[in-house]
């Protein structure tokens, strides 16, 4: 996409905070999530799922659940198709197990019945016969050539041989020589850290009903991060048609990319193609954790070196990431990632992806680059407490800028980098005293962000209203931040237009909404349909008034004539313009198809004030500011919510949060009593500083802003608690027993 | 001409080069190229690369046109969460 030629506005309702349009059916309970959608004669799903780490399945003997009591269906793999792509035999085989279950809760076989307890007492009469087999779940375990293995024949070509067989990607990035930026440096900190897996922790667990007849054409309601792709996934895996699916996305109640896949929603259509019925499935909290996507969890390496001045000579990051039992690429966005904030001569990063018995892992916001930044920004705060010198100078003196030579290979043009920490030097947090057992810490988070394949009409009104209309659903605030656009491009009130999420048959297609690519993207080409339908509003006036084309102008709603010699017309207003759409040519639309890209790059910089109480081990958040470039705040309430959401997932991240496996390759904390994520209680208010850097990739300077939030929590808590405790912390989650026993060292 | 930097993974499927130079004015081109002067490249280039050009990244765009002038970073593919 081009930048943009207009010259530079001021915006009228762009950078305001005007109130969002699900607003009022979220907190009245009007919104319809999930779970919420049921259909005439529909029968309730159950999945049975693997009580094992890894076995193989010897037999699946369904014959009495069959004859159980409302009993309409039971599917088992042998029911899905064979799609050609092994990435899609995979999502297959996540969805119901093939040959093998590879976790403790692999879905094995699924049950439709005409209530939930008669599916749920079938499920109990299904008789599966398990070889059970020698399980793996620690990354480093995973990689050793005796280990158990997940999955045979799944390295691909860059992994060298030798390597055990879960090994199944080798990256590696830099430049520069480490050597010889090493020989430079006057201080050498080499450190090694892990990191456990954690949820997306989205409130509301995954649910869909399906309705699929026996001629392939069928109806999908769920709630996910992108109805295209579930039709892709499932039309694939059911072997029908994609025109024949048409999947409509319900409000959704978080994502964080743990949406980005499907998981119930071709088990739920098998099961309706198999009854004849309408079949709700709904996940508890339980299956969520044992069976969708954690994060990665990561063993990782780190050396830098540093100059007595605070200048860093090189360094070398080596990343081993866990992603369940099937391959991933997400070391591949760590390894690139993990320097991206500084400017170096000297720059090595090595990533590993490794299979475990662990469920297949799901992006969770910027996948990949939180847990590698959080092990580059610990060894980097540690010099700087070696040497005695300033975290943030120490950044400031090192940080990448334009025409810097970034670690993962291209030069930087415009970035916020640079600005976000000369704000973070400027706020009076920075200089504010702390107290005993109390520590600072800091640290720069980056993000890529992306645009990607978007579709957006616009359709004028009768009464000069307008409707949008969107393919991405609405994960944080984007009906909002798309309706601003609009209104601000036709110069018309934000009120007077709506803008509605698509199903897959009313609009083309359109990527998930991941990437921090929807205000962007769908933005973009919100813009470019109010553009044409300007145009075409131009153009029909122009008409009227008998003269050219060009001898017309739009301005704040209405059609203007350019100057004296266009005549003397009285401008119209779009709602006049509308009112005679009959007579001037019909209905006035505009669209908008692009894969966009120039998405433009993000920086943030996280500041955060801990107490460590000596005598649990248990830490305090004291204060929290965030610091970022958002490029144009569109909706400043929803980029600070953003932002603020960000740091909450990390502080989680950062001190609680955890996937704990037993001996036994058995999730023991599938619950959100085990599994601690923040509460209200457990947070100070989050201050937030939005820098607005504009991005020359979008017409109004937008970047993405959801991703690079959740990057930067991870080390500043860790550096805060560091040097609170008065020991450099290299393990998460920095529980209190983790903490009491690193300070009793 | 164009030179195109390739990640360090990468290299040693181009004998062991950190820039290769090809004939492509488009990122469809140099993809076809690339895949006929470095056949090792092929099944990285199937699942999917990203390219930068002059630092602005470009997930699937054939028809990007490049040049000398430009730098021209080959990249994964970008995914999000």
């Amino acid at each position: 996409m081009a930048l943009d030629t207009q010259k530079k506005r001021d915006f009228k309702i762009i950078g305001t905070r005007v109130p969002r349009p699900d607003g009022i059916d979220k907190v009245t309970g009007k919104a319809a999530y999930g779970a919420d959608i049921s259909a005439p004669g529909m029968l309730h799903g159950r999945i049975l799922r693997s009580p094992h780490a890894h076995a193989r399945i010897k037999s699946i003997d369904v014959s009495a659940a069959a004859k159980a009591e409302g009993v309409k269906a039971i599917v088992t793999a042998a029911d899905f198709a064979t799609p050609d792509d092994d990435g899609m035999i995979d999502i297959r085989d996540n969805c119901l197990a093939l040959e093998k279950v590879l976790y403790d809760g692999h879905a094995v076989a699924a049950v439709a019945a005409t209530s939930k307890a008669a599916a749920k007492a079938a499920i109990r009469l299904i008789k599966v016969d398990y070889e059970i087999l020698p399980h793996v779940t620690d990354v480093d375990e995973a990689m050793k050539p005796d280990a158990p293995v997940v999955q045979e024949g799944r390295a691909l070509e860059n992994v060298p041989v030798g390597m055990s067989q879960n090994v199944t990607t080798h990256v590696e990035f830099g430049h520069g020589d480490l050597d010889a930026g090493f020989a430079k440096a006057d201080k050498i900190v080499e450190r090694t850290f892990k990191t456990a897996a954690t949820h997306q922790g989205y409130i509301e667990p995954q649910a869909c009903m399906a309705n699929l007849g026996v001629d392939g054409r069928g109806e999908l309601w769920c709630c996910t991060q992108g109805q295209y792709m579930v039709r892709a996934n499932c039309a694939e895996i059911l072997g029908i048609e994609a025109s024949q699916l048409r999947v409509t996305s319900s409000e959704i109640g978080g994502g964080f990319g743990g949406k980005t896949t499907t998981f119930i929603e071709p088990v739920a259509l098998a099961l309706s193609r198999k009854s004849g019925k309408p079949v709700k499935i709904v996940m508890t909290r339980e299956d969520v954790f044992r069976a969708t996507g954690p994060t990665v969890s990561t063993s990782m390496d780190v050396k830098i070196g540093m100059t007595n001045d605070g200048q860093i000579t090189a360094a070398k990051a080596e990343l081993r990431y866990q992603g369940g039992a099937f391959p991933n690429g997400t070391v591949e966005f760590g390894a690139q990632a993990a320097f991206a904030a500084y400017d170096l001569e000297a720059v090595q990063t090595l990533g590993w992806s490794v299979m475990t018995n662990r469920p297949k892992e799901v992006a969770y916001r910027a996948p990949g680059a939180p847990t590698a930044i959080y092990a580059v920004e610990s060894v980097v705060d540690e010099l700087c407490q070696e040497l005695n010198l300033d975290p943030l100078d120490v950044r400031l003196k090192n940080a990448a800028r334009k025409g810097t030579l970034s670690a993962y290979g291209p030069t930087f043009n415009e970035i916020g980098l640079v600005a976000t920490l000369e704000a973070a030097k400027a706020h009076p947090h920075y200089a504010a005293p702390l107290g005993p057992n109390q520590g600072r810490g800091l640290s720069c988070g980056f993000w890529f962000n992306f645009g990607g394949n978007t579709c957006v009409s616009l359709n004028l009104n009768g009464d000069g209203t307008v409707g949008v209309v969107e393919g991405n659903p609405d994960i944080g605030g984007s009906r909002a931040s798309i309706s601003m656009m609009a209104a601000e491009e036709l110069g018309i009130p934000y009120d007077k237009v709506r803008t509605v999420i698509a199903d897959t048959t009313s609009l083309g297609f359109n990527d998930v909404t991941d990437g921090s690519r929807v205000t962007f993207a769908v933005g973009l080409a919100t813009i470019e349909a109010a553009r044409a339908s300007i145009k075409e509003m131009c153009s029909r006036v122009a008409k009227i008034w008998g003269i050219d084309e060009d001898a017309v102008f739009w301005e704040d709603g209405h059609v203007k004539p350019a100057g004296p010699n266009a005549g003397q017309h009285p401008p119209m207003s779009i709602s006049e313009i509308a009112a005679i759409t009959d007579e001037t040519g019909g209905p006035i639309a505009g669209h908008h198809e692009v894969n966009a890209d120039g998405a433009g790059v993000s920086f943030g910089v996280h500041l955060v004030d801990t107490e460590v109480d000596p005598e649990t081990g248990a830490t305090k958040i004291l204060r929290y500011t965030i610091f970022q470039d958002a490029g144009k705040a569109v909706h400043p309430d929803y980029v600070e919510g953003q932002m603020q959401g960000g740091a909450v997932q990390g502080i989680g991240w950062a001190l609680n949060e955890e996937y704990i496996y037993g001996e036994d390759g058995r999730l023991q904390n599938a619950s959100l009593l085990d599994y601690r994520v923040p509460v209200a209680s457990d947070l100070p208010s989050i201050e937030t500083v939005i820098l607005e850097i504009p991005n020359p990739g979008h017409p109004y300077g937008v970047r993405g802003v959801g991703e690079t939030p959740i990057v930067p929590p991870l080390a500043a808590i860790s550096n805060a608690v560091s040097r609170a405790a008065g020991v450099r912390m290299s393990e998460l989650p920095m529980s209190p027993p983790r903490v009491l026993k690193a300070m009793s060292k | 001409m164009v030179r195109v930097k390739l990640w360090g993974s990468l290299r040693s499927l181009a004998n062991d080069q950190e820039w290769v130079e090809v004939e492509a004015s488009n990122f469809k081109e140099l993809l076809d190229q690339l895949s006929q002067k470095h056949p090792a490249l092929v099944p990285q280039i199937k699942r999917g690369v990203s390219l930068a050009v002059d630092g602005v990244i470009y997930r699937d765009a054939w028809f990007t046109q490049i040049s000398d002038e430009n730098e021209i970073v080959l990249m994964p593919y970008m995914v999000g969460g």
